[in-house]
């Protein structure tokens, strides 16, 4: 069967089909032409949308890990934090490699790619042992990974500069542009790198090893019997996922030019986690509507909530509402839309067509696909 | 030589011994059949000839390769597919997803005949392609488990009880389509609980009983054998 190229609207014909093309030309132009409408309509939202862009790469990436192939990996941000060290040890001059440190720094774009590929090795190295533990257990083994890379970094001072962070770190080289402290050309570069993450997510989705993580997500011994190598299967995604999280850090770390392990915490794995769940699980589109969604709350709502409290506060004269952070509680009210959406959509907003079915399969299939599921869930016991 | 030789293989589940030193045989385009009741080890032992459990002792040889020692995808690729207990399908998946996966060792780009193959066995599934497998009849779940195996384009077909929980209509009808699949040149091992039916179509059989192989014969000689008539073909 001939496959189209792109693999983005691969799946749907007829009216879907272009609808799916508009939404999808229409994003792009959008997100080029974000930076000249910001402009025009004043709103200064330039350096909010870096890190919104930034933090959907990453959403882009654990959703390959969880939606595709249906691992739940809590230490997500130990593979930002990784891609942003490997950065910061490849360009800066306080780089603990001497060579280096002696003003040989790495070329920012070559040092991006090493980055991603030293995340992922580390992957390897995370889930080679692990990936042979399943549900629960995988997420419990990612979460102390997710804790411990923070820590190492907070604890060799020697080698990362500890909690006092790494400072200045390489930026790219492009002549004619400046990445200097105007966000529009990061801007550019964060969604070149978020385009290509979508196309290289989108192909990967309908291929070969797409369909063996479908399978396996479904149900792991049927998709053995079918001659799918689970652990190598499992282990692609896992490091591909970190590899996509230590491209993210790598910019991450050149944009802020400086990086502290305090930046790589777990809530930076449970607010990309929230994302894709928002967003709806597997499904690309719908895993940045969620990134954009969660974002642009991050980022912008919760100031523009601040300032409306805060006048409030000044207008009553009560100190408590002046002074409040809204951003403060966003642990909360994140919490609070997941476990709603939980209740309410589990699937998402805008749901994968089979993520939709794994969680209504008992409406849709009847009692012998639940009992099939039960049955999964037996043969996982054993 | 043996298409497959099985060699006292135990298998143990924790610390139950589930097979006790089980020897098979099966020779190029036959048509074998493990009988037995509940928990004698019928599926235990096909499972660890494809590979998914393991044997502490005792080898499986297919060819010169020892099966014991390969993981279970190279299995499927040396030419061993496994249609399991339960069928298995991948239920939120389309018909034609599970065709594909059934192909997923191929390394061969052209699967054309090999589709021509299951539809012209199967013509309900070639009518169901778009639809959910989950959505397919009990025995349309089983043509489609079966179907699925054929297209690793397998030389040895292992079938784990495709009668379970079919009508007398259908379960003769699969019965046939094994003898049909067999006459193209396949092999089979059929494990079965309806000893009746399998022994009817198998050249060959195995009986047994907790763990243990306590009587092999042609499938003739099977189903006129005393024991074998009390107690696994219901007569008296």
């Amino acid at each position: 069967m001939k496959r189209p190229t792109l693999g983005w609207w691969y799946t749907t014909t007829g009216g879907a089909r272009s609808r799916r093309v508009w939404v999808t030309v229409g994003g792009i132009a959008l997100a080029l032409a974000f930076p000249i409408i910001d402009g025009f309509l004043g709103l200064g939202w330039e350096a909010k949308a870096v890190p919104i862009a930034l933090f959907i790469i990453l959403a882009l990436g654990l959703n390959v890990v969880v939606g595709f192939a249906g691992l739940l990996d809590l230490g997500y941000a130990a593979f930002f934090a990784i891609g942003a060290y490997s950065m910061a040890f490849l360009t800066s001059p306080q780089s603990p490699i001497p060579w280096v440190a002696q003003g040989n720094q790495v070329n920012f774009f070559l040092a991006m790619f090493i980055s991603a590929g030293v995340a992922a090795v580390f992957g390897v190295i995370l889930g080679a042992p692990t990936l042979r533990l399943r549900g629960d257990y995988l997420a419990i083994v990612t979460l102390g990974f997710g804790e411990i890379v923070p820590l190492v970094i907070k604890n060799t001072p020697e080698v990362t500069k500890g909690t006092q962070g790494m400072n200045p770190i390489g930026y790219p080289q492009i002549p004619g542009v400046v990445f200097g402290a105007s966000p529009i050309p990061w801007y550019y570069l964060i969604v070149a790198v978020l385009l290509l993450s979508v196309v290289i997510t989108s192909r990967l989705r309908i291929s070969r090893i797409g369909r063996a993580w479908a399978a396996m997500r479904e149900d792991e011994v049927a998709a053995a019997s079918m001659g799918i190598n689970l652990v190598t299967t499992k282990l692609f995604a896992f490091s591909l996922g970190a590899s996509f999280s230590g491209f993210a850090g790598t910019i991450w770390a050149s944009y802020l030019q400086v990086i502290a392990p305090e930046q790589f915490r777990f809530d930076v794995s449970i607010f990309v986690l929230v994302m894709i769940i928002l967003g709806g699980l597997g499904n690309i589109g719908g895993v940045i509507a969620g990134g954009l969604i969660l974002g642009g709350i991050d980022r912008i709502l919760f100031d523009w909530i601040s300032g409306i409290v805060h006048g409030v506060g000044s207008a009553i004269n009560n100190d408590d509402l002046r002074l409040m952070d809204v951003s403060r509680s966003r642990q909360l009210i994140f919490g609070i839309a997941l476990v709603f959406m939980m209740l309410v959509r589990p699937e998402g907003l805008f749901p994968s067509a089979r993520r939709k079915a794994e969680l209504h399969a008992a409406e849709e299939l009847g009692e012998p696909a639940a009992e099939q599921e039960r049955a999964i869930l037996v043969e996982v016991e054993e | 030589m043996a298409l497959l030789q099985v060699e006292g293989i135990h298998t143990y589940y924790g610390n139950i011994e589930a097979l006790k030193g089980i020897t098979i045989r099966v020779e190029q385009g036959e048509i074998v059949t493990l009988i037995g009741s509940n928990g004698a080890g019928k599926t235990t032992t096909l499972r660890t000839i494809a590979g998914v459990l393991r044997p502490r002792q005792g080898t499986i040889r297919m060819g010169d390769v020892d099966l014991t020692k390969t993981p279970p995808n190279e299995i499927v690729r040396l030419g061993i597919a496994h249609s399991p207990e339960g069928r298995r399908i991948f239920a939120r998946m389309s018909v034609k997803e599970n065709l594909e996966l059934g192909a997923y060792t191929r390394s061969d780009s052209d699967l054309t005949s090999d589709y021509e193959r299951v539809y012209t066995l199967f013509p309900r599934i070639k009518e169901r392609l778009k639809q959910r497998a989950g959505t397919l009849s009990g025995g349309e779940q089983q043509m489609l488990a079966i179907g699925r195996a054929l297209m690793a384009r397998p030389t040895l077909l292992l079938l784990d009880e495709p009668s379970m929980g079919l009508a007398p209509v259908l379960v003769e009808l699969v019965f046939r389509t094994i003898q049909e699949i067999n006459a193209l040149g396949m092999t089979v091992l059929l494990v079965e609980q309806n000893a009746h039916m399998a022994l009817s179509i198998a050249n060959r059989g195995y009986v047994l009983q907790t763990g243990k192989i306590v009587l092999t014969d042609t499938a003739k000689a099977l189903a006129q054998n005393e024991m074998v008539r009390k107690a696994y073909l219901g007569e008296d």
